[in-house]
Protein backbone atom coordinates (compact mmCIF):
# COMPACT_ATOMS: atom_id res chain seq x y z
CA UNK A 1 0.00 0.00 0.00
CA UNK A 2 1.66 3.03 -1.03
CA UNK A 3 1.93 6.01 1.59
CA UNK A 4 -0.42 9.62 1.16
CA UNK A 5 3.35 10.94 0.89
CA UNK A 6 3.88 8.76 -2.42
CA UNK A 7 0.12 9.71 -3.65
CA UNK A 8 0.73 13.06 -3.52
CA UNK A 9 3.90 12.82 -5.78
CA UNK A 10 1.82 10.31 -8.53
CA UNK A 11 -1.23 12.82 -8.62
CA UNK A 12 1.50 15.67 -9.75
CA UNK A 13 3.03 13.45 -11.87
CA UNK A 14 -0.13 12.35 -13.40
CA UNK A 15 -0.67 16.15 -14.13
CA UNK A 16 2.93 15.92 -16.32
CA UNK A 17 3.11 12.69 -17.91
CA UNK A 18 0.60 9.56 -18.52
CA UNK A 19 1.01 7.12 -15.84
CA UNK A 20 1.67 3.92 -16.10
CA UNK A 21 -1.12 1.32 -15.63
CA UNK A 22 0.00 -0.03 -12.52
CA UNK A 23 0.44 3.45 -11.03
CA UNK A 24 -3.19 4.54 -12.32
CA UNK A 25 -4.42 1.57 -10.22
CA UNK A 26 -2.50 2.08 -6.90
CA UNK A 27 -3.64 5.79 -7.10
CA UNK A 28 -7.16 4.53 -8.06
CA UNK A 29 -7.27 2.17 -5.07
CA UNK A 30 -5.80 4.88 -2.47
CA UNK A 31 -7.81 7.21 -3.45
CA UNK A 32 -11.24 5.27 -3.04
CA UNK A 33 -10.04 4.68 0.71
CA UNK A 34 -8.78 8.05 1.41
CA UNK A 35 -10.79 11.16 1.94
CA UNK A 36 -7.24 13.88 2.46
CA UNK A 37 -5.84 12.49 -0.64
CA UNK A 38 -9.10 13.05 -2.59
CA UNK A 39 -9.19 17.09 -0.93
CA UNK A 40 -5.39 17.01 -2.16
CA UNK A 41 -5.42 15.56 -5.52
CA UNK A 42 -8.58 17.55 -6.38
CA UNK A 43 -6.58 20.78 -4.61
CA UNK A 44 -3.75 20.13 -7.50
CA UNK A 45 -6.45 19.74 -10.44
CA UNK A 46 -7.28 23.17 -9.08
CA UNK A 47 -4.10 24.55 -9.40
CA UNK A 48 -4.23 23.28 -12.73
CA UNK A 49 -7.34 24.79 -13.83
CA UNK A 50 -6.69 28.31 -12.18
CA UNK A 51 -3.32 28.34 -14.26
CA UNK A 52 -5.11 27.65 -17.52
CA UNK A 53 -7.34 30.22 -16.83
CA UNK A 54 -4.51 32.74 -17.03
CA UNK A 55 -3.34 31.35 -20.04
CA UNK A 56 -6.53 31.64 -21.55
CA UNK A 57 -7.32 35.62 -20.06
CA UNK A 58 -4.04 36.59 -21.81
CA UNK A 59 -3.43 39.02 -19.26
CA UNK A 60 -6.81 40.62 -19.41
CA UNK A 61 -7.57 40.64 -16.02
CA UNK A 62 -5.71 40.63 -13.13
CA UNK A 63 -6.64 39.70 -9.09
CA UNK A 64 -3.11 41.81 -7.67
CA UNK A 65 -3.09 45.79 -6.75
CA UNK A 66 -0.86 46.02 -10.00
CA UNK A 67 -3.13 46.51 -13.00
CA UNK A 68 -1.70 48.77 -15.49
CA UNK A 69 1.61 50.37 -16.74
CA UNK A 70 2.78 53.24 -14.77
CA UNK A 71 2.57 56.80 -16.32
CA UNK A 72 6.40 56.86 -15.85
CA UNK A 73 7.07 53.50 -17.30
CA UNK A 74 4.34 54.33 -20.49
CA UNK A 75 6.07 57.46 -21.16
CA UNK A 76 9.91 55.59 -20.82
CA UNK A 77 8.58 52.90 -23.25
CA UNK A 78 6.96 55.22 -25.47
CA UNK A 79 10.88 57.65 -25.94
CA UNK A 80 12.53 54.50 -26.82
CA UNK A 81 10.17 53.59 -29.80
CA UNK A 82 9.87 56.93 -30.71
CA UNK A 83 13.64 56.90 -31.01
CA UNK A 84 13.86 53.53 -33.01
CA UNK A 85 11.35 55.07 -35.13
CA UNK A 86 13.48 57.85 -35.87
CA UNK A 87 16.64 56.06 -36.27
CA UNK A 88 14.76 53.72 -38.42
CA UNK A 89 13.48 56.72 -40.80
CA UNK A 90 17.33 58.38 -40.50
CA UNK B 1 11.98 61.25 -55.59
CA UNK B 2 10.84 59.70 -52.69
CA UNK B 3 9.62 56.58 -54.82
CA UNK B 4 11.78 53.87 -52.11
CA UNK B 5 9.71 55.21 -49.16
CA UNK B 6 6.92 55.25 -50.84
CA UNK B 7 6.47 51.93 -51.96
CA UNK B 8 3.43 50.43 -49.14
CA UNK B 9 0.05 50.91 -49.53
CA UNK B 10 -0.25 49.73 -45.90
CA UNK B 11 -0.21 52.74 -43.30
CA UNK B 12 2.88 52.82 -40.98
CA UNK B 13 2.17 50.61 -37.91
CA UNK B 14 2.54 52.94 -35.17
CA UNK B 15 4.22 51.69 -32.08
CA UNK B 16 3.15 54.34 -29.80
CA UNK B 17 -0.39 53.28 -30.65
CA UNK B 18 0.10 49.52 -29.25
CA UNK B 19 1.74 50.86 -26.50
CA UNK B 20 -1.69 52.76 -25.67
CA UNK B 21 -3.64 50.08 -27.07
CA UNK B 22 -2.37 47.22 -25.54
CA UNK B 23 0.37 48.02 -23.19
CA UNK B 24 -1.56 47.49 -20.20
CA UNK B 25 -2.44 43.89 -21.44
CA UNK B 26 0.68 43.20 -22.16
CA UNK B 27 2.21 44.26 -19.07
CA UNK B 28 -0.43 42.79 -17.10
CA UNK B 29 0.48 38.96 -18.92
CA UNK B 30 4.18 39.69 -17.97
CA UNK B 31 3.46 40.71 -14.29
CA UNK B 32 1.60 37.30 -13.77
CA UNK B 33 3.71 35.15 -14.71
CA UNK B 34 7.63 37.31 -13.89
CA UNK B 35 5.78 38.96 -10.81
CA UNK B 36 8.41 41.93 -10.91
CA UNK B 37 7.26 44.79 -12.45
CA UNK B 38 10.47 46.22 -13.92
CA UNK B 39 11.71 43.01 -15.66
CA UNK B 40 7.55 43.24 -16.82
CA UNK B 41 7.51 46.93 -18.04
CA UNK B 42 11.48 45.70 -19.83
CA UNK B 43 10.07 43.13 -21.55
CA UNK B 44 6.55 45.26 -22.27
CA UNK B 45 9.69 48.11 -23.93
CA UNK B 46 11.31 44.53 -25.91
CA UNK B 47 8.25 43.44 -27.19
CA UNK B 48 6.89 46.96 -28.48
CA UNK B 49 10.67 47.53 -30.08
CA UNK B 50 10.75 44.01 -31.33
CA UNK B 51 7.20 44.12 -33.12
CA UNK B 52 8.49 47.43 -34.89
CA UNK B 53 11.47 46.07 -36.47
CA UNK B 54 9.50 42.53 -37.36
CA UNK B 55 6.38 44.84 -38.66
CA UNK B 56 7.18 43.69 -41.81
CA UNK B 57 6.29 40.04 -40.89
CA UNK B 58 2.45 40.87 -39.65
CA UNK B 59 0.58 39.31 -41.44
CA UNK B 60 -2.27 40.71 -40.17
CA UNK B 61 -4.40 36.71 -40.13
CA UNK B 62 -4.57 37.18 -36.17
CA UNK B 63 -5.52 40.09 -34.33
CA UNK B 64 -2.32 42.70 -33.41
CA UNK B 65 -3.26 41.82 -29.84
CA UNK B 66 -2.37 38.05 -30.10
CA UNK B 67 0.28 39.01 -32.50
CA UNK B 68 1.93 41.19 -29.34
CA UNK B 69 1.06 38.87 -27.23
CA UNK B 70 2.85 35.66 -29.47
CA UNK B 71 6.10 37.83 -28.85
CA UNK B 72 5.95 39.03 -25.55
CA UNK B 73 5.32 35.07 -24.77
CA UNK B 74 8.75 33.81 -26.22
CA UNK B 75 10.41 37.07 -24.57
CA UNK B 76 9.09 35.55 -21.07
CA UNK B 77 9.76 31.97 -21.79
CA UNK B 78 13.62 33.68 -22.96
CA UNK B 79 13.60 35.53 -19.47
CA UNK B 80 12.16 33.13 -16.71
CA UNK B 81 14.86 30.39 -18.96
CA UNK B 82 17.39 32.90 -18.25
CA UNK B 83 16.45 33.38 -14.62
CA UNK B 84 16.40 29.84 -13.67
CA UNK B 85 19.53 29.11 -15.42
CA UNK B 86 21.21 31.66 -13.13
CA UNK B 87 19.52 30.25 -10.12
CA UNK B 88 22.98 28.47 -8.18
CA UNK B 89 23.53 25.00 -9.61
CA UNK B 90 22.97 24.13 -5.80
CA UNK B 91 19.83 25.53 -5.74
CA UNK B 92 18.67 23.65 -8.51
CA UNK B 93 19.74 20.39 -7.43
CA UNK B 94 18.54 20.83 -4.20
CA UNK B 95 15.17 21.75 -5.04
CA UNK B 96 15.46 19.12 -7.57
CA UNK B 97 16.31 16.46 -5.38
CA UNK B 98 14.04 13.46 -4.14
CA UNK B 99 15.95 13.00 -0.95
CA UNK B 100 15.98 16.23 0.70
CA UNK B 101 12.67 17.95 0.62
CA UNK B 102 12.08 19.35 4.10
CA UNK B 103 9.03 21.32 2.95
CA UNK B 104 7.34 18.35 2.09
CA UNK B 105 8.34 15.45 4.79
CA UNK B 106 7.15 18.15 7.83
CA UNK B 107 3.47 17.55 5.93
CA UNK B 108 3.26 14.01 6.40
CA UNK B 109 4.21 11.79 9.66
CA UNK B 110 6.80 8.91 9.83
CA UNK B 111 4.32 6.44 8.17
CA UNK B 112 3.97 8.81 5.04
CA UNK B 113 0.70 9.94 6.56
CA UNK B 114 -0.71 13.83 6.28
CA UNK B 115 -0.36 16.02 9.89
CA UNK B 116 -2.84 18.22 8.61
CA UNK B 117 -4.82 16.73 6.44
CA UNK B 118 -5.77 19.14 3.23
CA UNK B 119 -9.23 20.71 3.17
CA UNK B 120 -11.91 19.93 0.93
CA UNK B 121 -11.56 23.48 -1.28
CA UNK B 122 -15.72 22.89 -2.34
CA UNK B 123 -16.79 23.45 -6.21
CA UNK B 124 -14.08 23.86 -8.20
CA UNK B 125 -15.89 26.08 -10.49
CA UNK B 126 -16.64 28.57 -8.15
CA UNK B 127 -13.08 28.65 -7.04
CA UNK B 128 -12.18 29.46 -10.28
CA UNK B 129 -15.06 32.74 -10.66
CA UNK B 130 -14.14 34.05 -7.12
CA UNK B 131 -11.82 36.68 -6.96
CA UNK B 132 -10.44 36.31 -3.41
CA UNK B 133 -9.41 32.30 -4.75
CA UNK B 134 -7.38 34.11 -7.30
CA UNK B 135 -6.06 36.81 -4.99
CA UNK B 136 -4.87 34.08 -3.11
CA UNK B 137 -3.46 31.99 -5.91
CA UNK B 138 -1.09 34.93 -6.86
CA UNK B 139 0.01 35.95 -3.71
CA UNK B 140 0.90 32.37 -2.60
CA UNK B 141 2.57 31.98 -6.04
CA UNK B 142 4.70 35.38 -4.94
CA UNK B 143 5.57 33.02 -1.64
CA UNK B 144 7.18 30.17 -3.34
CA UNK B 145 11.26 29.62 -3.94
CA UNK B 146 12.13 31.83 -7.35
CA UNK B 147 13.47 28.66 -8.95
CA UNK B 148 10.12 26.63 -7.79
CA UNK B 149 7.66 29.55 -8.96
CA UNK B 150 9.31 29.71 -12.71
CA UNK B 151 9.55 26.27 -13.10
CA UNK B 152 5.85 25.99 -12.13
CA UNK B 153 5.04 29.41 -14.77
CA UNK B 154 7.01 27.80 -17.23
CA UNK B 155 4.54 24.73 -17.35
CA UNK B 156 1.35 25.74 -16.40
CA UNK B 157 1.50 30.01 -17.14
CA UNK B 158 2.59 29.65 -20.06
CA UNK B 159 1.96 26.25 -21.42
CA UNK B 160 5.27 24.44 -22.42
CA UNK B 161 5.49 20.93 -21.90
CA UNK B 162 7.56 19.27 -19.33
CA UNK B 163 9.78 17.71 -21.46
CA UNK B 164 10.71 21.46 -23.35
CA UNK B 165 11.17 22.14 -19.45
CA UNK B 166 13.81 20.10 -18.38
CA UNK B 167 15.45 19.61 -22.07
CA UNK B 168 16.30 23.82 -21.68
CA UNK B 169 17.12 23.43 -17.92
CA UNK B 170 19.10 20.97 -18.88
CA UNK B 171 17.86 18.58 -15.66
CA UNK B 172 15.96 15.13 -15.86
CA UNK B 173 12.56 14.40 -16.48
CA UNK B 174 12.58 12.88 -12.72
CA UNK B 175 14.42 16.35 -11.39
CA UNK B 176 11.72 18.01 -13.19
CA UNK B 177 8.98 16.29 -11.84
CA UNK B 178 9.95 17.07 -8.50
CA UNK B 179 10.74 20.96 -8.63
CA UNK B 180 6.96 20.58 -9.83
CA UNK B 181 5.92 18.38 -7.20
CA UNK B 182 7.56 21.02 -4.91
CA UNK B 183 5.84 23.95 -6.25
CA UNK B 184 2.04 22.59 -6.51
CA UNK B 185 2.43 21.06 -2.81
CA UNK B 186 3.87 24.71 -1.86
CA UNK B 187 0.66 26.12 -3.76
CA UNK B 188 -1.82 24.25 -1.93
CA UNK B 189 -0.28 24.49 1.69
CA UNK B 190 -0.20 27.66 1.20
CA UNK B 191 -3.91 28.13 -0.26
CA UNK B 192 -5.49 25.74 2.45
CA UNK B 193 -4.36 28.79 4.95
CA UNK B 194 -4.62 31.39 2.44
CA UNK B 195 -8.44 30.58 1.17
CA UNK B 196 -10.95 31.53 3.63
CA UNK B 197 -13.58 30.24 1.26
CA UNK B 198 -12.54 26.56 1.45
CA UNK B 199 -13.15 26.41 5.41
CA UNK B 200 -16.70 28.31 5.76
CA UNK B 201 -17.93 24.93 3.54
CA UNK B 202 -16.38 21.71 5.26
CA UNK B 203 -17.82 19.09 3.21
CA UNK B 204 -16.76 15.91 4.51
Amino acid sequence: MRSCKDISFLVSQSLDRKLALRERLGLHLHLMMCNACRCMADQMKLLQAASLHYQITEGLESHSAQQALSREASDRILARLQQAARERSD
Amino acid sequence: MGEAADNSAFPEPDPGRWLQDYGDVLYRYALQRLRDSAHAEDLVQETLLAAFQARASYSGRSSEKTWLIGILKHKVVDFIRTQVRESTVDDISALSDKGVEHDIDDLFDARGFWVRPPRDWGNPDAALHNDEFLAAFEACLARLKPALAQVFALKELVGQSSEEICRELGISTTNCGVMLYRARMGLRRCLDVQWPGGNSKGTK
